[in-house]
Parts: structure tokens; C-alpha cells; sequence
């Protein structure tokens, strides 16, 4: 393999791109040729390396150099002074204070910051997403072939569930029993679909890990293929992801072309072809059955369960349904054993957890931990505090059907069993932090709004219910709420639990609960004082309620 | 960007490398509707009609299906589509105020097209940029960290080009 003095990277995210890095990387090339550098220095485009505020950024290894923003008239220099010449260009530096995620890993090295926990996002950011070669290099498809040639599908099986993993979609379910029962299910055909409908408001991490790791994916879905059997999978990617649907489309023709994927794989009898499905913007499809009835091309609403997808699924088959993040954990595991996964968060929940940090804080972005550390924790280290001097008054959890985590919570360590000991759950890792300038009926009506619009209309609990909440709260910011408003929100909540038919209308209620449970002043102050404390809710009629919404337009 | 009214050609057009490109199955049903929604801008009560035809599902499945999905649309859109994220993480982070600032430049409410034809303004759920919230796409492009002022400026780059 030719070696390269130094290493230049370009940020490729949805962001960079809309602010010219396809531009910068056209003229990095042109200048680097320019100085006859090209055989030393290699130069390749990057996903998501984890901040946003100094897109689009360049980045120079070894010497661990970032800058950002960068423009295509500030490459010219940059590339005489410190490619050509050595010299670190101070002026266009990323100012340091702002650092998070890969950044904030690599330059801990200098002691600024300390380490992330990357498994699932290890190679995310540093690897090309578009190479085949360079997923190989960082020990790629190392798993299926170590899987192919001396495990049986039982071992695999057994090695998961020793590893504890546990669905990382949000329900925390152990991933190992989940892939017996779809091996044990009677049926010659069955299927693979990896969850990659990512809709929960917050969250990004898998879109993150299909930009920045196609190749993961592809591999754990073999690998799951193999222990299940199944020769089929599909990907079922939401249609706003275009950039991850895309690179996961060049990945898997690559891999076929390199043998990892379509029949034979690796010269033996395992064949295992994976399909892309597109979703076309539906909240619900997320949900496993309504996930299922979309791909057989019919409106995502859920079916009822049981039967479960592990024996009734895709065309009535046994299919196993996996979130993006849960499968990339699973290579790792594999090549690593379950001891190694085990020396990770806490004995109940192994391994780390990606959450996307939000809202009022200085950072935003993703970041990978092990499972166990706290709220208070990530907001100090990770997310750099809240912003200007403001404080801590809330944070939801896991998205708009998440909890509500008060200040008095901030210490509990986040995994999935203290988390529900406390009362409260973990979701899909999105980490929304709220300052005292947020008013939790705002919230809360914002919250059920999404859930209004999102809910299939299957079942009436769900349908109207989330519709009843959203009118009652909208009331309650115009000032016209009453007291008895409060108890038929909660009313509304407790039958939404126990009656809906999914988990979209079963968890419809959480934040509204939480929020009169731990904020119920401030949501009377706005019934009996007619106020809103944080100053939001005009206490007037709302001009457009965003009531005639998501209709076809 | 759609076409006032669309020559039944090129729907068909659209429709048959849409099915060439995925395969006439019902499993790629979605796919196709997408593919077509994208090059018309919305879908035509004739290329549903004509995908009916191709991929033997019933009408009534595709007309459940196109109103259904929210990336789907059965009737045409503006020349150009603004889509706001109305979900909670960009709207604790100043989303209302860039709402309001799109109501009074755009003079249009959420779902509505304007007279001219030139845009159309829906609100949506979260659209998985959350971290430079408050998010608004136009078209194909994102734009991220949305300023309440920078509205004006951003749709007159849309007047520009006049695309």
C-alpha cells in the first residue's frame, strides 16, 4: 500500500455541502496537484465529523489540524503554507473552545477533553464512506469472514446474547433472543430489515452511521443473515435521507462486486442479497409492522402484535427487524467477543450509547458514550454547558415520546434499567436540553402536535386522543384552560397508554405526564394567573394554528 | 418544480424510468411513487393511474398510499416547496420566530400555495437536522441555524434564478 505523508479531509454532511465543500475539495485537488503534492498527501471527503458551527472543515493529519469555515479562496494559502511549507495557517483555524464529537476525541490527545467511547461510530469521520478499500483497511468485513469460516449460525447467536446488546431503537430489547426466535421460526424464507427510519424528532445518529459507515451495515446484515437464515434483507431508509440512501446504494454494489454480498459469499454456500427501500415521510413507519406493511407498498400503519415480525413479518415470513445503530454494534461484538463488549457501560446494559445532544446548549452534535454516564455529565463535558450563562430547566429524553427529565434527575446514570427504575425512559438517544426560557405547555403542545399529524388514524384511542391533548394544551397557551382541563389531559394520557394499539399512541402521553408532574405550577400559572412564566404563551388566539398542516399541499 | 399542466408524455416518461429503474413490484411500490413525485412534483391522477396499470395493484391501494405518505402530494405544487420543521428541538431553539418570519414574507399560510404559483409553504415533522436547528428545506437545499432575518434573503435567491 502507498503511504502518504499527511492526510487531508474535507467534512461532506448535508451542512458542508450546502456551504461549498465540494468546492473546497475541487480546489484542494487543483492546488495540491499544483504543487506536484499529490502522491504524498492523500485527500479525501468525510460525513459528519461532528460539529457544525465551523462548516465546511478541513482537516490535516497527523499534525491534527482544524480548520473551518473554509472557503475555496482561503485554500490556496492553506495549502502553500501548511502543506507545502509546514507551516500551521493560525488565522483559519477552528476556534478549540467549541469542539465535540470526533474532533473533541482526537484532540484529547492534547488533554482537552476526555474520551469518547466510539464503537458503532469508530470509523464514522475518519474513513472515506465512498471506499470499499478503506473500510477493509480499518479491520471491515473482518467479522463476517471470521463468522463465515468457524461459526456456526448458533455460535453467533450465543455470542450475542452473552454480549447483553440490546435494541438501540428504543425499546431495549435483547438483540441476541430477538435473532433465536427468527432462527427458530418454521419457514425456508425468511428476511432481514434494518430499521433506518429514523424519524424521532432529535435524532440523527443513524444517519450518521449509514453516511459515514455504509459498509457496517451491509456487513451486520449478512453477518445477521447467516444466523437467522435469511437470503434476503432490506434496508428501509426514510425518503428525507437522499445523501445516506445513496451512499448505502454504491456501498452494497461494491460489496457485491468484492463478494461480501449476492451469492456465495466468500466462496462458500451462503448467498444474501440486500434491497434499498426509500420511505416517503411517515413518523410511524418506524414502528416495526407499519415498517413492514410499507415495504409490501401499502400505508405504514401498524398491524397488531402478536403475532410478532420474528414469525408473522414481511409477506407473513419470519423477519427480523433491526435498528441501524443496534446492527452496527454487531461486527464489533464479533471480532471482539462479548468480554471485550462487556468492559463497557454497566453490566445490565453493555456497550455505549450515540446520543445526539440538542436545544440550549453551547455544542450541539453526537456524541458515543458508554452506557451509565449522566445527564449532568454530558452537558458539562460534551455539550460545553448551556448556553450564555443560561440554566438548566429540563431535557427530553429519546425523542417526542421520551421523557421529561427535571433537574432533580440530572444524576441519574443514563442506561436502560436505572432509567426505567427512575420512571423514565432512554428512547432513541436524543438528548433535547431545554433553559428556563422554555414553557412546558409550549413544549408539551408542540409535542402533541407531532403526535396529532403523525398518528396513523387506525385506532380511535390514538386518533382522537392525541387530537383532544393537542386542543386542551393549545387552550391552555391562550389562556382559556381549566382546572379540569389538567385532569382530562391526564385522563387522555392514561387511556392513550393502556388503550392505543402501537407504541406512537401508547407513548403519546409520557412528556404531558411528566410535565404536570414535575412542572404543574407553571402549568397552572397559566390557567389560574392567566401567565406564562417563561414568557412564550401570548395568552392570545392563536393566528394559525398549525391546524390545516401536512395535508397534501 | 412543477409544471402548471403536465403533458401525459412526459408523466409517462417519468413513470416508465421510475418502474425500469426499480422493477415493476409491489414491494417497490414506494420507491416509484417517490421517483415520480420528484420529477413531476407531485402525482398526477394519470401516473397513478399508469402505475396501477404496471405494477397490477388496484387504484384504490395507490390512492390510499399517495395520501398517505407526507412526501407525497395528488395535487401540484408551487414552483418552489419551503418546507419548515415544526418538531420541538428546533422549536426550542428559536423555531416560532422563523415561522413568523415565513408567514409574513411568504403572505401564505402552512399548506397553501401562493397566487403566482411560485411557492408553497408546509410545515413537517423532524427532518433529522436537528443539530443546526431551527431547519427549513427549500426544494432540495437545507438550510440550518435559520435566523428569523435571514428569511427575505434566502427566498430572494429562489426569485433570482427564476427556476
Amino acid at each position: 500500500m502507498k503511504t502518504y505523508r499527511a492526510m487531508v479531509l474535507v467534512s461532506n454532511d448535508p451542512l458542508s455541502i450546502e456551504r461549498g465543500s465540494q468546492q473546497v475539495y475541487a480546489k484542494l485537488t487543483e492546488e495540491i496537484a499544483a504543487y506536484g503534492l499529490q502522491d504524498e498527501i492523500s485527500l479525501s471527503m468525510v460525513s459528519d465529523i461532528g460539529r457544525h458551527d465551523a462548516a465546511p472543515l478541513v482537516i490535516v493529519y497527523p499534525d491534527a489540524v482544524i480548520y473551518g469555515p473554509i472557503a475555496p479562496e482561503n485554500v490556496h494559502s492553506l495549502v502553500e503554507e501548511h502543506l507545502y511549507k509546514g507551516r500551521v495557517v493560525a488565522g483559519l483555524q477552528a476556534p478549540l473552545k467549541e469542539m465535540t464529537g470526533r474532533i473533541a476525541w482526537l484532540s484529547a490527545r492534547k488533554g482537552t477533553l476526555p474520551a469518547e467511547q466510539r464503537i458503532v461510530l469508530e470509523r464514522a469521520g475518519l474513513i472515506d464512506p465512498e471506499s470499499i478499500e478503506d473500510y477493509i483497511i480499518h479491520d471491515g468485513y473482518a467479522a463476517l469472514g471470521k463468522v463465515l469460516a468457524e461459526m456456526k449460525p448458533a455460535d453467533v447467536i450465543a455470542e450475542l446474547e452473552k454480549s447483553g446488546l440490546r435494541g438501540r431503537g428504543g425499546a431495549g430489547f435483547p438483540t441476541g433472543t430477538k435473532w433465536k426466535f427468527v432462527s427458530k421460526a418454521n419457514g425456508s424464507q425468511k428476511y432481514v430489515i434494518c430499521n433506518a427510519d429514523e424519524s424521532e424528532p432529535g435524532t440523527f445518529k443513524d444517519r450518521l452511521i449509514l453516511e459515514g459507515d455504509p459498509h457496517s451495515i451491509i456487513e451486520a446484515m449478512t453477518i445477521a443473515g447467516y444466523a437467522v437464515g435469511a437470503s434476503e434483507g432490506y434496508i428501509y431508509i426514510r425518503g428525507e435521507y437522499t445523501l445516506a440512501q445513496e451512499r448505502m446504494y454504491r456501498a452494497i454494489i461494491k460489496a457485491k462486486e468484492m463478494g461480501f454480498l449476492g451469492d456465495q459469499i466468500f466462496g462458500t454456500n451462503f448467498s444474501f442479497n440486500l434491497h434499498i427501500h426509500s420511505g416517503a415521510g411517515a413518523y410511524i413507519c418506524g414502528e416495526e409492522t407499519a415498517l413492514i406493511e410499507s415495504i409490501e407498498g401499502k400505508p405504514g400503519i401498524p398491524r397488531a402484535r402478536p403475532p410478532f415480525p420474528t414469525t408473522h413479518g414481511l409477506w407473513g415470513k419470519p423477519t427480523l427487524v433491526n435498528n441501524v445503530e443496534t446492527l452496527a454494534n454487531v461486527p464489533p461484538i464479533l471480532r471482539r467477543g462479548a468480554a471485550w463488549y462487556h468492559s463497557f457501560g454497566t453490566p445490565s446494559s453493555p456497550g455505549t450509547k450515540v446520543y445526539t445532544m440538542l436545544g440550549n446548549i453551547n455544542v450541539t452534535g453526537v456524541v458515543e458514550v458508554p452506557m451509565g454516564i449522566t445527564l449532568r455529565e454530558i452537558i458539562a463535558i460534551y455539550a460545553k454547558g448551556m448556553k450564555k450563562g443560561s440554566s438548566f430547566k429540563l431535557a427530553q429524553t429519546g425523542g417526542s415520546s421520551g421523557s421529561v427529565i427535571p433537574s432533580s434527575l440530572q444524576d441519574t446514570p443514563m442506561d436502560f434499567d436505572s432509567f426505567s427504575k427512575a420512571g423514565v425512559s432512554l428512547g432513541s438517544g436524543a438528548l433535547l436540553i431545554c433553559d428556563e426560557d422554555t414553557c412546558v405547555v409550549d413544549l408539551a403542545r408542540v409535542l402533541l402536535n407531532f403526535f396529532r399529524v403523525e398518528s396513523c388514524g387506525k385506532c380511535n384511542p390514538c386518533r382522537i386522543g392525541t387530537q383532544r391533548a393537542f386542543e386542551i394544551l393549545t387552550t391552555i397557551t391562550e389562556g382559556q384552560g381549566t382546572l379540569k382541563d389538567l385532569d382530562t389531559l391526564l385522563e387522555l394520557s392514561n387511556n392513550l397508554a393502556m388503550m392505543s394499539n402501537c407504541g406512537l399512541g401508547q407513548t403519546a402521553g409520557t412528556p404531558l405526564v411528566d410535565i404536570l408532574k414535575y412542572f404543574r405550577a407553571e402549568v397552572e400559572a397559566h390557567i389560574r394567573l392567566k401567565v406564562c412564566p417563561a414568557g412564550v404563551c401570548t395568552m392570545k388566539p392563536h393566528v394559525h394554528p398549525e391546524g390545516k398542516v401536512h395535508q397534501n399541499a | 418544480m412543477t409544471i402548471a399542466t403536465i403533458d401525459g408524455k412526459v408523466v409517462l416518461e417519468a413513470v416508465n424510468k421510475a418502474v425500469e429503474e426499480h422493477g415493476a413490484t409491489i414491494d417497490e411500490l414506494i420507491p416509484i411513487l417517490n421517483d415520480v413525485n420528484r420529477t413531476l412534483g407531485y402525482l398526477p391522477a394519470n401516473a397513478l393511474d399508469e402505475i396501477s396499470r404496471r405494477l397490477r395493484v388496484p387504484k384504490s391501494q395507490l390512492f390510499s398510499v399517495s395520501s398517505f405518505y407526507r412526501m407525497f402530494s395528488t395535487k401540484p405544487r408551487g414552483k418552489h416547496v419551503v418546507q419548515f420543521c415544526e418538531s420541538a428541538p428546533c422549536h426550542v431553539v428559536g423555531g416560532r420566530q422563523v415561522w413568523a418570519s415565513l408567514l409574513d414574507h411568504l403572505k401564505i399560510g402552512p399548506g397553501e400555495t401562493s397566487p403566482d404559483g411560485n411557492w408553497t409553504l408546509i410545515t413537517t415533522s423532524c427532518l433529522g437536522v436537528c443539530g443546526v436547528g431551527p431547519v427549513i428545506i427549500i426544494d432540495d437545499d437545507i438550510y440550518g441555524n435559520v435566523a428569523p432575518d435571514q428569511i427575505a434573503e434566502i427566498l430572494a435567491r429562489y426569485s433570482e434564478t427564476g427556476e
